[in-house]
């Protein structure tokens, strides 16, 4: 069981809300989840290099050139508020 | 519709036609789709346009190559210009990319017909497509029963003979998984062999997309026009692309495989081992040296994946704002707004794994539970390197289960992450791996032999696959009787 005050900070970090019943039953699932991963803790990992990306070493760089992207039109007809030239938000400051 | 290999034939033949083709997908999608629900959306417009186009090649003696006029469904997580891509969520409903997925441009380059878009687990996260916001797909062979997830959509298509090909992607086992559950081919490729751009992120260091279909011969036709480096795609591998059909038919006389006793232990039911022990007979009889080997690390790969998985999934989803593309709650102030446009647009298991990331990311709890995640990573691919020194494959079950009841683990999440068991190792290790039907349960449900190899050794995993395949699969019996 996750505290309760724990669930709704990291809700706040992950800017999602929850109803007092939707916390609960978060607290309880994350809980066993975590109690789950617990065995981790077992694991001999000394001197064990972390491992983020399992593909090819050695990325490759491009050239840093500019290229065509797609028009401002076509993105913009996809967004839920715009004024033709930009994204609009609700205000941030009163 | 006959198996993708068939209808390659068929159609370089001219026995058949792009259109008769197409006719065919969509009278079996009409017939059964409503009570199979595979589709979130048919494109048929764009479908008859397609197969009209390539019918004109056919006829010219002109084909793009073996695909051209072939019926393919895709995941509902892939970019198609001009055709709504909502990832099973509905925080992306009415999302129209203005865009194509390069695996689905090189899909249409190829001339295969793009029937529609197909159901799945929202953003890819579940094992059984009842987190799609659009409702769950039904197993054909039991339409009480799920076809598995993510990629559930694609599998039930394919198995109920919709389409002769769908793609897919595999975070964890999405691809393989539903493969297993419906009785039909699924391959996830290395990490890097197939360009993940347009694809809608969950965890970028996990994601790979896949082709399934009945026959492995279909699966690799699929894989040779979708691989290959993608400028678009930074970790696309420049590794050139093999010839995957020339594989098939090399015998598999003398290749090594490895039977990793952890991945016959506690949770399997025993119609699966069964089959899968009855399997790796087969590949014996035709001359592989079969070995028990020890992959001692991953049992503790599920607990590993929910946690780098769900690191990922936070920060890949933070992208959904209600600024950009898809939906926004109303809401006077922007961080009401945000919050309310993603309480609203997300369901229960995503926003379970968003908070699970988040948690294992933030502070005070990121060495304890994020970066241990990396090293035991790291231990569980070294566990497959060593075993690679001394087979040449690793053969193991699928799913531990066959196909389970709708309903059945909806409430438990640690129970659906477990039915991932044997598949989501591999995605940390960044290997191939490939879901052949080997055989059926008591209950007459289809059960999965998993063969995974090195990486970028996708021709030995077909040609294993195309010895261990069934010579013909049979029929559910929904799409037998009509």
């Amino acid at each position: 069981m996750l505290p309760k005050a724990q669930v709704r900070h990291v809700a706040r970090l992950a800017r999602l809300s929850f109803t007092p019943e939707e916390e609960e039953r978060l607290a309880a699932q994350l809980g066993s989840v975590l109690q789950y991963i617990e065995r981790l803790n077992a694991v001999d990992v000394a001197g064990v290099e972390p491992l983020s990306f399992a593909g090819e070493a050695g990325l490759p760089l491009r050239e840093d050139e500019p290229r065509p992207c797609l028009p401002r039109e076509k993105v913009l007809a996809q967004a839920p508020e715009q004024d033709g030239q930009s994204f609009a938000v609700p205000r941030i400051i009163e | 519709m006959r198996p993708l290999g068939a209808a390659a034939d068929a159609l370089a033949a001219g026995e058949v036609t792009p259109q008769e083709l197409l006719d065919e997908s969509l009278t079996r999608i009409s017939e059964l789709d409503g009570r199979v629900h595979a589709f979130l959306r048919v494109t048929e417009r764009e479908a008859r346009a397609a197969a009209d186009a390539a019918g004109k090649r056919r006829a010219s003696g002109k084909p793009l190559g073996p695909l051209d006029g072939v019926p393919i469904g895709l995941k509902d997580i892939f970019c198609m210009e001009g055709v709504e891509t909502t990832a099973g969520s509905k925080i992306l409903q009415g999302y129209v990319p203005p865009y194509d997925a390069t695996v689905v441009r090189r899909l249409r380059e190829a001339g295969a017909v793009i029937v529609g878009k197909l159901n799945m687990d929202e953003f890819a996260m579940g094992s059984s497509t009842e987190n799609s916001a659009y409702g769950p797909t039904m197993n054909p062979w039991d339409l009480s029963r799920t076809p598995g997830g993510s990629s559930g959509g694609s599998a039930a298509a394919v198995a109920a003979r919709m389409v002769a090909g769908a793609l897919g992607t595999d975070t964890g086992g999405s691809i393989r998984q539903p493969a297993s559950l419906v009785g039909c081919v699924g391959m996830k490729p290395t990490y890097g062999r197939v360009s993940r751009y347009g694809v809608i992120a969950f965890a970028s260091s996990l994601d790979q997309v896949g082709p399934m279909a009945i026959d492995v011969r279909g699966v690799a036709l699929m894989l040779a026009a979708i691989a290959g480096q993608d400028p678009s795609d930074q970790t696309s591998s420049s590794r050139p692309v093999p010839d995957y059909a020339a594989a098939l038919d090399q015998p598999v006389k003398g290749l090594r495989v490895g039977v990793p006793r952890e991945y016959f232990g506690e949770g399997l039911e025993p119609g699966v081992e069964r089959e899968v022990r009855a399997a790796v007979g087969k590949l014996r009889e035709q001359g592989c040296v079969v070995s028990e080997i020890s992959l001692p690390n991953s049992p503790q790969a599920i607990a590993t994946y929910y946690i780098v998985a769900t690191a990922e999934a936070s920060s890949n989803l933070a992208r959904y704002d209600g600024v950009r593309y898809g939906r926004r709650a109303q809401a006077s102030q922007l961080l009401e707004m945000y919050e309310k446009t993603r309480a609203q647009g997300f369901g229960a298991e995503v926003k379970r794994r968003i908070m699970l990331g988040t948690y294992a990311l933030s502070a005070g709890y990121y060495d304890a539970y994020y970066l241990r995640a990396q090293k035991v990573r790291a231990l569980i691919r070294r566990d497959f390197e060593r075993a690679f020194a001394e087979v040449d494959a690793v053969a193991c079950p699928t799913s531990p289960t066959t196909a389970f009841k709708l309903g059945e683990k909806v409430n438990d999440p640690l129970a659906m992450y477990l039915d991932d068991v044997y598949t989501v190792p591999v995605n940390l290790a960044g290997l191939p791996a490939v879901s052949v039907p080997c055989g059926f349960d008591s209950k007459r449900l289809p059960v999965g032999l998993q063969l995974i190899g090195k990486p970028f050794d996708e021709p030995t995993l077909f040609r294993l696959a195309r010895a261990a395949e069934p010579r013909e699969q049979p029929l559910p019996p929904l799409v037998a009787r009509g």
